[in-house]
């Protein structure tokens, strides 16, 4: 038996802190190139140019049933292949950003495809532009029933930051494995690596839902 | 606040004992009164229909009988025993899950949606509660569900899941389905209000049969006034929550006393 | 090299490493299996401790990382005097994870069967026991299996963690070659592949039968 010691808990904690932040950049970096890729690979799919279409939809697919950590030493390795040396972040970022792009990409085909019919027949009587058709009848409507999944995928994208490590980004996960190696000690920096997470993400799941039911009220689909 | 069991009787006993007894039960949603200190006997092979504006707790009387609903005070007795409490040591307490099952093997009920297991086919839903609850050997069941869905003409249709009948076939097999379970008392709740205007006569004639051919107490809540006249014994005008006006059919569609029942009868035969 | 003489020199290599991929998938999801039934269960019980444990359990797996979580069994349990040997913490700490995922997914259909089936078990007096089992369970097997279809996915990509305790899986491999030869997009490339066709040409048709069978054995189709 082991016991738990404090001391180190003290001692670890800054490192802790700065690595939280870390992780914390990743996933707000991750998610914003997911946010605005997953918005290009939807239109992608919604274009009439079908080799296109299917390219875009088997890519989505392909990103969507193969391991992120994969995902992430494919991005890493390839490049020196070809000799374009990507940083640890610069990978770690486009990989996870992939990844998240692709299921933001479902999330929101899923909210677009959930405006009915009658919508864009009437955006067409009244003889609207597909620009403006997207910006002012379809995308304020697709919008809350997407909210829920993206909040989703924030968290986890949060939650998969710890992938990253394995190229040498410096977040939560690579600094308890590094404490690890030196002090011999992992009780204390893989539980407190769990609960750094936790008092993440559970006030994070909490806030977001606050906020699609805030979403929901403001444009009047109160249900 | 608690009520005063002990004015209650523990068991109702003598010549006279009510098949169903509601007394003094109270049933409220939060601050809405649903039913307000009921008062209504049903006698052994009685049928009773149960009429009235929508939100006049009809149907919550079905379904406090069934013990789909809690009551909030109040006591009822099924058989001469009380359903919603049992006795201890001379005194009332609330029933235990297992007082409440073996009273609630005498009442069976037929739902609105008729409720069939959509997992089984016409028959397997019959079997269901004969093998699952009573016990009984599957041949027995067999048999046993074949002789009433015989009886509601859908012999035929054994092996059929709900999802391949029409609304009063399905509403025939549930009737079967609680009949099965040899109830003492039967419910049922506005079992044509879901089917088109065309089949509810399948399911109306099955209902027909069951009275005087049983010994089968009924109570049935329901918004077709013909039929309830035409094989009613007694009629219950409900209005908010409590029995507003009752009598024989030829009385209560005839010649109403209350206003409220006149205002009513007046109302839905306009509509219709 | 050409990417023929690639897969000759490293195929078998990559053969067994898929092997050891799938077994780790059918073992994962089999604890994935039941701990959602457990746990979801657990969620919709009256006895309020009994509900807490599954919310914490629930809420524990969700709230951190898999990663987290595999590192925690594998290096921090042996503290304990719990040792796992690596094959099975690696397939454990999927399962336990996904499990958490898949009991929200038991518990939402359990709570989508209607009412009314419910209440006709009630009328026809069955124990709460044989409700569940006869009547509702197999009605929520047919609303969660879709959505199954896709965690299932989830965990045959949360198999490839296993690599980082040194379970010599796919992922394991195609590492081991790429730090042996640099060929980084052929290992890597050839292991996107094989993911991807388990995915998308067994899993998913395998999934897509289940439903049709199910939905046909329970008379919805």
């Amino acid at each position: 038996m082991i016991e738990w010691r404090w001391h180190l808990v003290w001692e670890l904690a800054p490192r802790f802190v700065d690595a939280a932040g870390k992780t914390l950049l990743a996933a707000g970096g991750g998610y914003s190139i997911a946010v605005v890729l997953g918005l290009v690979l939807v239109l992608a799919q919604r274009t009439r140019f079908r080799p296109l279409t299917f390219a875009v939809r088997e890519f989505v697919e392909l990103i969507r049933s193969t391991p992120l950590l994969l995902q992430v030493f494919f991005v890493f390795y390839v490049g020196p292949q070809f000799g374009l040396v990507l940083s640890p972040w610069t990978a770690g970022l486009i990989a996870i950003g992939l990844h998240y792009g692709a299921y933001l990409s479902e999330v929101y085909r899923g909210g677009i495809e959930s405006v009915p019919a009658g919508q864009w027949e009437a955006a067409k009587a009244l003889n609207l532009s597909v620009v403006r058709t997207y910006r002012r009848i379809v995308i304020p409507q697709a919008l809350p029933p997407a909210i829920s999944g993206m909040g989703n995928y924030l968290v986890g994208i949060f939650k998969d930051t710890p992938m990253l490590s394995v190229i040498g980004v410096t977040e939560l996960m690579h600094t308890a494995t590094a404490v690890g190696a030196e002090s011999y000690r992992y009780l204390e920096p893989y539980t407190m690596v769990g609960a750094i997470f936790l008092a993440i993400s559970l006030p994070a799941a909490y806030l977001i839902s606050r906020f699609e039911k805030w979403v929901r009220r403001t444009l009047g689909m109160v249900k | 606040m608690t009520e005063d069991m002990s004015r209650y009787p523990l068991r109702l006993e003598g010549d006279d004992v009510p098949m169903v007894r509601f007394r003094n039960v109270t049933k409220r949603y939060g601050p809405l009164v649903v039913l307000n200190q009921l008062d209504l006997d049903v006698s052994t092979g009685e049928m009773v229909t149960i009429i009235g504006p929508s939100g006049s707790g009809k149907t919550t009387v079905l379904r406090m009988l069934m013990t789909l609903e809690t009551i909030d005070s109040g006591v009822i007795y099924v058989d001469g025993e009380p359903l919603t409490h049992m006795e201890r040591n001379g005194q009332l307490l609330p029933a235990s899950s297992k007082h409440i099952r073996r009273i609630r093997s005498k009442i069976g009920m037929c739902f609105q949606h008729f409720n069939l297991f959509p997992h089984m086919t016409a028959l397997g839903n019959c079997m269901e509660g004969l093998v699952q609850v009573l016990g009984l050997s599957r041949r027995e069941a067999e048999e046993r569900s074949m002789e009433l869905l015989d009886m509601v003409g859908l012999a035929e249709k054994r092996d059929e899941h709900p999802s391949r009948l029409s609304g009063g076939q399905q509403q025939r097999v549930a009737i079967a389905r609680a009949l099965a379970m040899r109830p003492k008392v039967m419910l049922f709740d506005e079992v044509t209000s879901a089917l088109d205007p065309e089949v509810i006569s399948e399911v109306t004639n099955v209902i027909r049969r069951l009275v005087g051919a049983h010994d089968l107490t009924m109570l049935m809540v329901t918004h077709q006034m013909g039929f309830a006249k035409e094989i009613s014994d007694r009629v219950c005008f409900f209005f908010n929550g409590a029995v507003e006006e009752q009598g024989t059919p030829a009385k209560l569609f005839e010649n109403p006393e209350r206003e409220r029942t006149r205002q009513f009868l007046n109302a839905v035969l306009d509509a219709n | 090299m050409t990417y023929i003489e690639f897969l000759q020199v490293h195929g078998s290599r990559m053969a067994d490493g898929t092997v050891l991929t799938v077994v780790q998938f059918l073992l994962a999801t089999v604890v994935a299996v039941v701990v959602a039934v457990l746990f979801g269960l657990m969620r919709l019980s009256r006895n309020p401790g009994v509900r807490g444990v599954a919310t914490v359990y629930i809420e524990i797996f969700r709230g951190t990382s898999l990663l987290v979580q595999l590192f925690w069994i594998f290096f921090v349990l042996p503290l304990f005097g719990l040792n796992l040997d690596k094959f099975v913490a690696g397939f454990l700490a999927v399962g336990l994870n996904m499990g958490a995922y898949g009991a929200e997914l038991v518990r939402g259909a359990i709570r989508a069967v209607p009412r009314g089936q419910w209440e006709a078990a009630v009328a026809l007096n069955m124990t709460d026991r044989k409700r569940m089992w006869r009547v509702i369970l197999p009605q929520a097997l047919v609303i969660m299996l879709p959505p199954w279809g896709n965690l299932v996915i989830e965990i045959l990509k949360g198999t490839a963690l296993v690599a980082l305790i040194s379970v010599a899986d796919l992922m394991f491999e195609v590492r081991q070659i790429n730090i042996a030869t640099f060929l980084s997009v052929q290992a890597f490339g050839t292991a996107l592949i094989v993911y991807y066709v388990l995915a998308r040409f067994l899993v998913t048709p395998f999934m897509r039968a289940l439903e049709r069978f199910m939905s046909r054995k329970i008379g919805r189709a």
